[in-house]
Parts: structure tokens; sequence; C-alpha cells
């Protein structure tokens, strides 16, 4: 088992044919992702050589999945594109659509959550800007570096790419189910409590670590649901302690506004419902590490 | 990006959101001019991206052209909280019958937007909101269907306006929409919206948020940004295409990625507990690549700010290769000193994940004199907050 991704999906990219597309599709397949084709409707019908193989490349999302019953896609188009793109995912019904591309504006993320709202929310999207998902030992689909870990009994959901690679490697030795980045973009589709409710159901995770930054109030409403629906063991790490209020940390969400979004209010949260929280992403670790030695 | 109030009530003209007449001047003289279009009387207003500049003496109402230019003198060079007014708008007079506020926003909880009215306007939003919460009228908005007239009928019903003014306050609110949704905005906010002895409705005071994530379709965003304002290694970092923000602390900080670079801030500052108090003096983010030239533009953004005493180089090399990254490091140490910069101040350089042990031999052999390896972040953070309070 694992969370959202396992050996069995069968993964397309869109975007595929450009250069990110390319890149990081070749390093997914190394990892052993299952990729059965590639999107792009002005190179429908050619192929694409990797060193697994030929990858086909179809018109549409649709097309590809009746072509090829795959059940999740990748999304590296550009920004500019990245609405329709998500449109196409949704409206072609795939359960799982994983958006990388940074830089998406608000309303474009907005408009693709309502539409997947509105079609009953049969496709899970995870970002936008965000590293997608790995399940080491069996699928990876986005720009996670395969390399890190190995499988484990780990879950991670966090909102920054570098501290899930961080994290990954701190605990290289346990291993991890699942790691998955939400992102940390205002709206993003994935959130830490679907992640968490998962790895509660996920028979192979023991501990989840759950990563958090500044902005917004996911952290927090992730502390309640914890507090009421999460037995095993969660240990927390936030960033943003020192970010002065109104600037923008890099990604766009991250920013306090007035007295809300900050680290210590989140931290407060996550502790006040039992959650270990660690001063620096090695501590995290520890606190990690000496719950499973029990 | 936060909008000056002359700026949103441009960009609500535009849209066609009634507002009244108005002009923006930076010097007193300018005033007389501007006053006398207006027909004389005008209100002056303080240019500042903060709240409560009335109670702070920067909106006042001159008389006459004479009184117009006393009056600016008064306000230009005001500090409201920590803000200098470096620009005033002279507006039309109105005859304030009524004072009611709304609004459009994002709501990242619900992942949608919310639109909010009150017929409580005029005062701060947030003091209405904890007092009388009753009497902000909250709806969420669709992202898909926007605000339809049955939509903006239903907000004007939530807040109670008035019957006489519903079908006027209707149309402006399908108006801010348009300005919300046509300019990629975070924030439209208009407070007041009043009622003129006319019985009219117009949009006073407003405050518009723009997504700078939209910039790829909204070309005419750029020239609305306050370049005067942004601290000048802030608007350095931005020409080279750097993240960038200035902080007030001593060690400089170079990572990669947004969530690893707050993280390296926190951890500077929690290292620099133990050393007299030294804090980070900056966010920079350079982003996945991590070339040579991008880190030799960032060394140089970050060795140019004088408050910087060490600088710490915190790298995770999740796809980019730590030896890539030893190699950028290196080569920019190497550009900068064929550049001509003097650099005298000590480095400390993190580097795991990816190829780190080719990257750290990079680093050992290149025995650079300023130049620390420490391959903890947190070993790392304590040294570099300890240069930094020599």
């Amino acid at each position: 088992m694992a969370i959202f991704l396992t050996k069995d999906s069968k993964v397309i990219v869109q975007g595929m044919t450009g250069a990110t597309g390319m890149k990081h599709t070749t390093l997914m397949l190394a990892d052993g992702t299952n990729i059965v084709g590639g999107v792009n409707p002005r190179k429908a019908g050619t192929s694409v050589t990797f060193d697994q193989g030929d990858v086909p490349v179809f018109g549409s999302v649709k097309e590809a999945m009746e072509a090829t019953g795959a059940d999740v896609t990748v999304i590296f188009v550009p920004e500019k594109f990245t609405k329709d793109a998500v449109v196409e995912a949704i409206e072609a019904e795939i359960p799982l659509a994983v958006v990388i591309t940074e830089g998406v504006a608000v309303h474009d993320s907005a408009a693709f959550w309502a539409l997947a709202q509105a079609k009953g929310n049969k496709t899970r999207i995870i970002g936008p800007n965000c590293p997608g998902l790995i399940t080491p030992g069996q699928s990876n689909a986005g720009i996670i570096p395969g390399d890190i870990t190995k499988p484990g009994r780990i879950g991670l959901v966090s909102k920054s790419g570098t501290l899930t690679y961080q994290m990954m490697y701190e605990l290289r030795d346990i291993g991890f189910s699942s790691a998955v980045g939400i992102g940390g973009d205002p709206i993003i589709g994935t959130t830490h409590i679907d992640a968490l409710a998962a790895f509660e159901a996920d028979p192979d995770t023991d501990l989840i670590v759950m990563i958090g930054e500044i902005g917004g109030d996911a952290e927090e409403r992730a502390a309640a649901f914890i507090e009421k629906n999460v037995t095993k063991p969660v240990v927390g790490y936030v960033a943003g302690f020192t970010a002065p209020e109104g600037k923008t940390m890099g990604h766009a969400g991250a920013i306090v506004s007035g007295s809300s979004g900050t680290a210590q209010a989140k931290k407060e949260a996550l502790e006040a419902a039992g959650v270990k929280v660690g001063k620096t992403p090695s501590e995290t670790a520890r606190l990690a590490r000496a719950i499973l030695a029990g | 990006m936060d909008l000056f109030e002359y700026q949103a009530r441009d960009l609500f003209a535009k849209h066609g959101v009634p507002v009244l007449a108005g002009e923006v001047i930076d010097t007193p003289e300018a005033a007389r001019a501007v006053a006398e279009r207006l027909g004389g009387r005008a209100v002056v207003k303080a240019q500042v991206k903060v709240g409560g500049r009335g109670k702070a003496g920067g909106v006042k109402l001159a008389a006459d052209p004479a009184d117009a230019v006393a009056k600016a003198d008064a306000i230009l060079g005001m500090d409201i909280k920590g803000h200098t007014v470096h620009k005033v708008m002279l507006a039309e007079t109105a005859d304030i019958k009524e004072e009611y506020y709304v609004s459009f926003l994002l709501d990242r909880t619900n992942r949608t937007f919310l639109a909010m009215a009150s017929v409580q306007g005029g005062v701060e939003i947030e003091v209405v909101a904890e007092e009388n919460p009753d009497a902000l009228a909250r709806v969420p908005v669709d992202a898909l269907e926007g605000v339809t007239a049955e939509k903006a009928a239903e907000i004007v019903a939530a807040a109670k306006f008035p019957a006489d003014i519903a079908d006027q306050v209707a149309s402006v609110l399908q108006q801010l929409w348009t300005v919300f949704v046509k300019e990629d905005a975070l924030l439209v906010e208009v407070n007041p919206l009043v009622k003129t002895g006319e019985g009219k409705i117009v949009a006073l005071d407003g405050k518009v948020s723009l997504d700078e994530n939209a910039a790829f379709r909204q070309p005419e965003h750029e020239a609305l940004e306050d370049k005067a304002a942004a601290n000048p290694l802030e608007a350095k970092a931005k020409a080279k295409g750097l993240n960038y923000v200035k902080l007030e602390g001593e060690v400089g900080i170079i990572g990669n990625g947004a969530g690893l670079v707050m993280s390296t801030l926190d951890v500077v500052a929690y290292a620099g507990e133990a050393h007299g108090g030294v804090k980070p003096a900056n966010f920079l983010d350079i982003g996945g690549g991590a070339s040579a030239e991008v880190m030799a533009n960032g060394l140089e953004i970050i060795l140019g700010d004088p408050d910087v005493k060490s600088v710490f180089v915190n790298v995770f090399g999740g796809i980019t290769a730590c030896d890539e990254v030893a190699n950028g490091i290196v080569q920019a140490l190497e550009l900068l000193k064929s550049k001509g910069e003097n650099v005298t101040k000590p480095l400390v350089v993190r580097l795991d994940g990816n190829n780190a042990e080719l990257g750290r031999k990079i680093l050992s052999d290149a025995n650079h004199p300023l130049v620390q390896r420490v391959d903890t972040m947190d070993g790392a953070a304590d040294k570099a907050a300890e240069l930094a309070a020599k």
C-alpha cells in the first residue's frame, strides 16, 4: 500500500515533450514509474524514445486514458496554459492530477478547483507549484528525487519541496511509505488534511511527518483534524518563524497577514493537538526517530 | 502587490465603478492647478499603503487652491506608521449621507472567493467584524459563476442595504467583480462606499491587491509597482530575477527552495541566540538550478549588504547535484574577484543530498580561505552565527 500512487498507477505526462517534461519523464521512468503516454495535441500520434522504450504521445488526456487506462497525470505545462491543462484533466475525469507548474495565477487555481468540485471531485488535484508525490520503490509522479530514500513506514506531507527532500534525507535509513508535496500556493488541491486522512487509513504507514509553513490556516485546521481523527503518531515542523509580516517568502501563499498565518500560532495549534513539533528539520527527524524506536 | 488608493481608483474607473474625480501629485505647488480643475475645494489625501491615515492627519479638506497647496505641503513628507508620504491625491469633495463597506477577496480556507458587505462602513471593518459580526455579511462567490445579477442581489440582501439604493449597489458590486477578475486581484475593497446627497453610490476609498503570479497576462501591472519604496538591495535582486527579501540581521542567507530558505532563517535565528542574538539578514531563494551565474548574482547581492557579517549557503541537492552547486560557489567567488569585488566576509557552506560527497570534495580542494564547510544544517547555522557575532 501507499497513498494516492502505487506501482499499478498508469501515469501520463501533460507537457512531456517540453524541456522540463522530457527531463523529468526520464527521471520518473528511471524510478520505475509506469509512464504510459504523453499529451501534446500538436504531436499526437508520434512517440518519444526513452531508455525504457518508446512512450506514445496523445492528442488529449481523454484519448490517452482511453488508449492506455491511465489514472494519473503529471502536468508540466507553462503557467499560461496550466489552467487549460488541468481543466482538460478534470473533464476527462482522470483520478489524479499532479500540477507541478509554479507561478499559476490564483484565479486560475480557483477556477480549476471550483470545476473539480462541480464535477463531483472525481479528480484529486495535487498542487499547483508542488514537487508531486513519490511512493519509493513503486512510482514517482513529479520531481522529487527518487534516490534520496527507500520504501519504509513513514508518511510525509509537506508544503515545501526542498523541505520534503531534506526530511526524506534525514530519515533515509528508515524509509517512507509515500511522500506528498502539496505546494505552498494560496489555493491548492490536496491539503494536509487529505494526506493525513489517507496516511491514517494506510496500513503501511506507522508515523506521519507533517511540514507546514507560514500563511493561511491549513496547519491549524490540520491540527483540529489530527485531534479528532488521527490515531497514528504525527511529528510536525513549521517554517517561517522569522518571516516579517506582509512579505511573501518565496511561495505565493507564504505570507503573514496581520496576526494570522504565523508559524508560532501553527506550532501551538499542532502541539495542542498532541503533535510533537521540532524546532529545526533535524530535530523533527530526531523526534520521529524517537517515536519509532518506542 | 498592494496598490495605492489612487491606483485602485484608476482601476475602478477603468472598469466603470463610480468614483470621484481626482489627481495624484508629489509636490505641494502642483496642488493649486489640480484644485482649480476640481472646482476649488478638494480633499487632500496621503497616499500610503497603511490603514488609519485619517486619524494620523493624512486626510485634510482644502477650502480653495491656496489652501490645497498648504494642506499638500503639510501632508507630503509626513510619517504615517513608518510610511513616508511621497504622494497625495486631490479628490473632489462629496456630500456624504451614508457610508457602507463592500469587498471581494480570496477565501483561502474554503478555496473560493468571498464577498463581504456591510451598511456600517467608514470604520475599520475588522472592528465591525469583531464588535458586531452580524453587521458584516459574508457571501461565498463561486469562481466559475462569478457575481451574476442574482449573486449581487443576494449580497445586497444579506448586508441589508436600503431598498432605495439596492439596485445601484448591486450594479457597483458587479463592476467591482469585473475589477477583481479582469485585473487578477486578490482583494478589491471599497471603504467607504458612500451614498451622496443626490442619492448616488460612489466608491470613495479603495484598496486593491494584485496577484503577481498573473503577471504573464497583466503586462500593465508592472507599472503599478512602487519601485521607489523598494529596498535598493531588493530592487537589485529583482532586476536579476532573484527571490530576495531584506531582513534586519547579520547572517546573509542563500538557499534553494522557499521552504528550505525559510527554515534556514529560523535555524540561524535559533543558533544566533547563543551568539549575542545575531539574526538572518535576508531571505534569498536561488531556486532549483543554482548555476554558477545565479550563485554569483546571489552572492553579489548579499555581499553588497553592509549589514552582513557572514554568509550561510544552505543547499539541499534534489534534482540539482551538489557538485554543480559547489562548482557554482567556487566559480562565483572567482567571478566576483574578476569583477574587482573585494570579498572579505566568511562563507559557511552546507551541502547535502544528491552528489553531496563530490560537492564537498570540490569545496575542500578549492580550499578558498573564506569558505568553511559544515555538513549539517544546524551545525552550519551555528558556525555562521558565531562568525557573524565576531
